[in-house]
């Protein structure tokens, strides 16, 4: 699974992707997994409600599964316009 | 319906003609074209906009699709840039053509206040003093409930 991460949880984490291979049932599960891996994974998903995220491309929640998920993403609240 | 993100700049007058242009039937045209801000306290250089590929486009096309199927317009366009934008530059529009103003004005505030927070951009803004990603204002968010 293609892990991807924008803005300034980009810059947290360090990088700007990654692929994964996990067992995680639920987009819960998977930060619960990065967040268990280092300090700076724990530093970027510490506030929830502070993030947004897509799986294959379409926004989503938190409790969201992962079943037929290739990619999933992290970022903060989008402010286009 | 005309979707486009790109790193260059676009031309507001041609776009606009262009959209205008070809439709019968249409008697209103409205279109919103949003400018970088300078951050007067702290003089703006830069402002810098990052996205999701991919993401972008579908997230965009699905907005004007909706926006399509909700007013009655004729047409819709979106054109959104990303990259390192300076004080005064373009940074996206969106157009809509109806029959009436009404419906143009509408799908067009529709379309803004879903680019604002449910399209993929995240802007920072790096001044002489910092650099900062822009925060999401509530009121942004708040916007999109009357829809």
């Amino acid at each position: 699974m293609d892990i991807l991460y924008f803005a300034w949880v980009r810059e947290r984490i360090g990088r700007p992707r990654e692929t994964l291979d996990t067992n995680a049932a639920t987009v819960a599960e998977l930060v619960e997994e990065l967040k268990s891996r280092e300090d700076r994974y724990a530093a970027a998903f510490s506030d929830l409600s502070a993030l947004r995220v897509a799986v294959n491309q379409e926004l989503t929640d938190f409790d969201a599964s992962l079943e037929g998920a290739r990619e999933v993403a992290f970022f903060p609240p989008m402010t286009g316009g | 319906m005309r979707i486009l993100v790109q790193e260059d700049p676009f031309d507001v007058g041609e776009e606009v003609s262009r959209f205008s242009a070809g439709h019968q039937d249409v008697g209103a045209v409205v279109t919103f074209t949003g400018v970088v801000r300078d951050v007067p306290e702290e003089r703006l250089k830069v402002m810098e906009i990052e996205h999701y590929p991919g993401m972008t486009e579908s997230a965009l096309a699905e907005m004007a699709a909706t926006a399509m199927d909700r007013w009655s317009l004729a047409d819709a366009l979106v054109i959104h840039r990303y990259g390192r934008l300076a004080p005064g530059e373009m940074i996206m529009m969106v157009g809509t053509a109806s029959k009436h103003r009404k419906d143009a004005f509408e799908a067009a505030e529709y379309l803004m206040d879903f680019l604002k927070s449910r399209a993929p951009f995240w802007k920072r803004e790096i001044t002489a003093r910092s650099a900062q990603w822009v925060a999401a204002k509530d009121d942004d968010e708040n916007a999109l409930k009357r829809w």
